[in-house]
């Protein structure tokens, strides 16, 4: 009962609006906005294929590769910045700097630096995703709560076994609220960076449809973009569940209070 | 009147060389900030015992917890030393574990209980087979083995003061240091972790130093009271207490003794809050 209630939330919303869409399109037909009827049919055609391999696949493992190697790197580096004063100081305004730096700007200097291949493409999500997290874990790391680093400190935890302990897991709830922006960051730097001398993946194939007026096609494409968020999203939802169980259970009694 | 003083000293009391398990010499806290320097604790001179059980009290703002810091390796001192065992400390020594006052914050949220109490035994290396008896054994000592699987925070602060009390039995450690851990507890809980500590000292012969602003807690708990001065911060008394050793939160509060004691400890935290300084009376008395 209680899944089936869930469920009906999930798709009510989702249900209205293409309920919406039907009757809009049903009379005079546009040639920009295609029915959900012709959508659904272009939808199979188009990416139940050979596209799903050749496009969307190496698009979707860039797009995990980079991501990955963001919150990877983000969250080293920001372990080793945050937990350093000097650190800190010194890098603060250079980070500024970068991360005001918008990462399709850096396509064209990543293709003269890096080539055009997937590492460069890897590279573009990397120098965008990174932000979120790096920023976010040296804030955590930066306001930990000084009387845990006592306790730590008074039972002989420190230097790397303090970091497993303590650091990372009182961190982890800032550290995933920039997870979760770094998903979207990726999946929109993962479309531009095939925006530019590309010959396949997902951003390319949009294009692609764009330029030669296949209108249908490209509003299938953005449904594949759409639906990516939103698996990456519930992957997201179901990782958080399980590492920051102790943390909604005790923001709940906090609140209750 | 003179006979029902309290046996008592000016001043910290002092052991033979050899036989403190803990010694604070001529410990003195600056605190260097940028709108000038602190004093916190200006001279601090006293001994433990193997196996005693001593009660700090002191005024608020006499630099309580900033001894215990110091005690506990925490915060390096400015002048003095203080020694474990014969040795000099300069970081947290492996031999003491630390009760902090916010428990809240001192136990680690993402952690079960059992984890909590089992973490500094897991980072020290104990193989697991022990640890499981060591937070087994804690956890019973402190009325706690049915709740292992809870988070912390699922818990009264009450039985969360005791995680943390668990925590630092199962350390094994020689020297328990308790930061006036029952200042946020209510008054009933507060009772009932008074005679735990009182037990639990009795039963593992561990070196408890207890830290608080409050008299009675201090004659009810202690076998000793040193009471501090207001700040910069010296010993102000050094007394015994004397009660039965068998203490009942009902019928050693009714005693007599107890009153006496209360009065005296109370006269002397006035007399603190007011200025009076045991050193300047004696200097005033060699002059």
């Amino acid at each position: 009962m209680k899944t089936l209630k869930s469920l009906g939330y999930l798709l009510t919303l989702p249900l209205i609006l293409l309920a919406w869409w039907w009757i809009a399109t049903s009379g005079a037909a546009n040639f920009f906005v295609p029915t959900p009827a012709k959508l659904a049919e272009t939808f199979i055609d188009t990416w139940m294929g050979e596209k799903l391999l050749t496009d969307v696949l190496p698009s979707v493992i860039r797009l995990v590769v980079g991501v990955l190697a963001a919150i990877v790197l983000g969250i080293g580096l920001g372990l080793a910045v945050g937990l350093n004063r000097t650190m800190r100081a010194v890098t603060e305004p250079v980070f500024e700097f970068f991360r005001a730096l918008p990462p399709p700007v850096l396509v064209p200097v990543l293709m003269l630096l890096v080539g055009i291949n997937d590492g460069m493409k890897i590279a573009v999500i990397i120098s965008g995703c990174i932000w979120p997290v790096l920023l976010n874990t040296i804030e955590a790391v930066r306001s930990i709560d000084p009387v845990q680093n006592e306790t730590s400190r008074s039972y002989g935890i420190s230097g790397l076994s303090r970091i497993r302990y303590q650091v990372l897991p009182s961190a982890t709830p800032t550290i995933m609220a920039g997870v979760r922006q770094c998903l979207s960051i990726g999946l929109i730097l993962m479309v531009i960076s095939e925006m530019f001398a590309s010959s396949s993946g997902l951003g390319f194939t949009i294009v692609q449809f764009q330029r030669s007026f296949a209108v249908p096609e490209m509003w299938s494409g953005i449904v594949v973009l759409g639906l990516i968020g939103v698996a990456l999203s519930f992957i997201f939802q179901w990782c958080e569940r399980r590492v920051l169980r102790w943390y909604h259970g005790l923001k709940e009694v906090e609140n209750a209070v | 009147m003179q006979s029902n003083n309290p046996t008592s000293h000016a001043g910290g009391r002092t052991l033979p060389e050899g036989e403190a398990l803990l010694s604070v010499r001529n410990l003195k806290k600056v605190y260097r900030t940028d709108a000038g320097d602190i004093e916190a604790v200006r001279n601090l001179t006293f001994d433990l015992g193997r196996g005693e059980l001593v009660c700090l009290v002191g005024p608020s703002g006499s630099g309580k917890t900033t001894l215990l810091k110091c005690i506990a390796g925490l915060l390096g001192s400015t002048e003095g030393e203080v020694r474990l065992d014969g040795e000099v400390i300069t970081g947290p020594p492996k031999k003491m574990a630390v009760v902090f006052q916010e428990y809240g914050r001192s136990l680690f949220p993402w952690l079960r209980v059992a984890e909590n109490v089992e973490l500094p035994l897991k980072n020290a290396g104990v193989p697991k087979a022990e640890r499981k008896v060591l937070v087994e054994q804690a956890l019973e000592a402190v009325g706690l083995a049915h709740v292992p699987k809870s988070y912390p925070w699922q818990l009264s602060g009450g039985m969360q003061q005791r995680v943390a009390i668990a925590r630092a039995v199962a350390y094994q450690p020689e020297v328990l240091l308790m930061d006036e851990p029952f200042a946020a507890v209510d008054a009933q809980t507060r009772a009932d972790l008074e005679d735990l500590i009182r037990s639990v000292w009795k039963k593992l012969g561990v070196t408890v130093l207890f830290v608080t602003h409050d008299i009675d807690e201090s004659i009810y708990l202690g076998e000793r009271v040193i009471i501090l001065s207001s700040s910069p911060t010296v010993v102000q008394e050094d007394i015994v207490i004397d009660l039965p050793a068998e203490r009942d939160q009902l019928e050693t509060r009714s005693l007599p003794r107890f009153t006496e004691l209360r009065h005296h400890v109370y006269a002397e935290i006035q007399k603190a809050k007011q200025g009076h300084r045991p050193e300047e009376a004696i200097t005033m008395v060699v002059k």
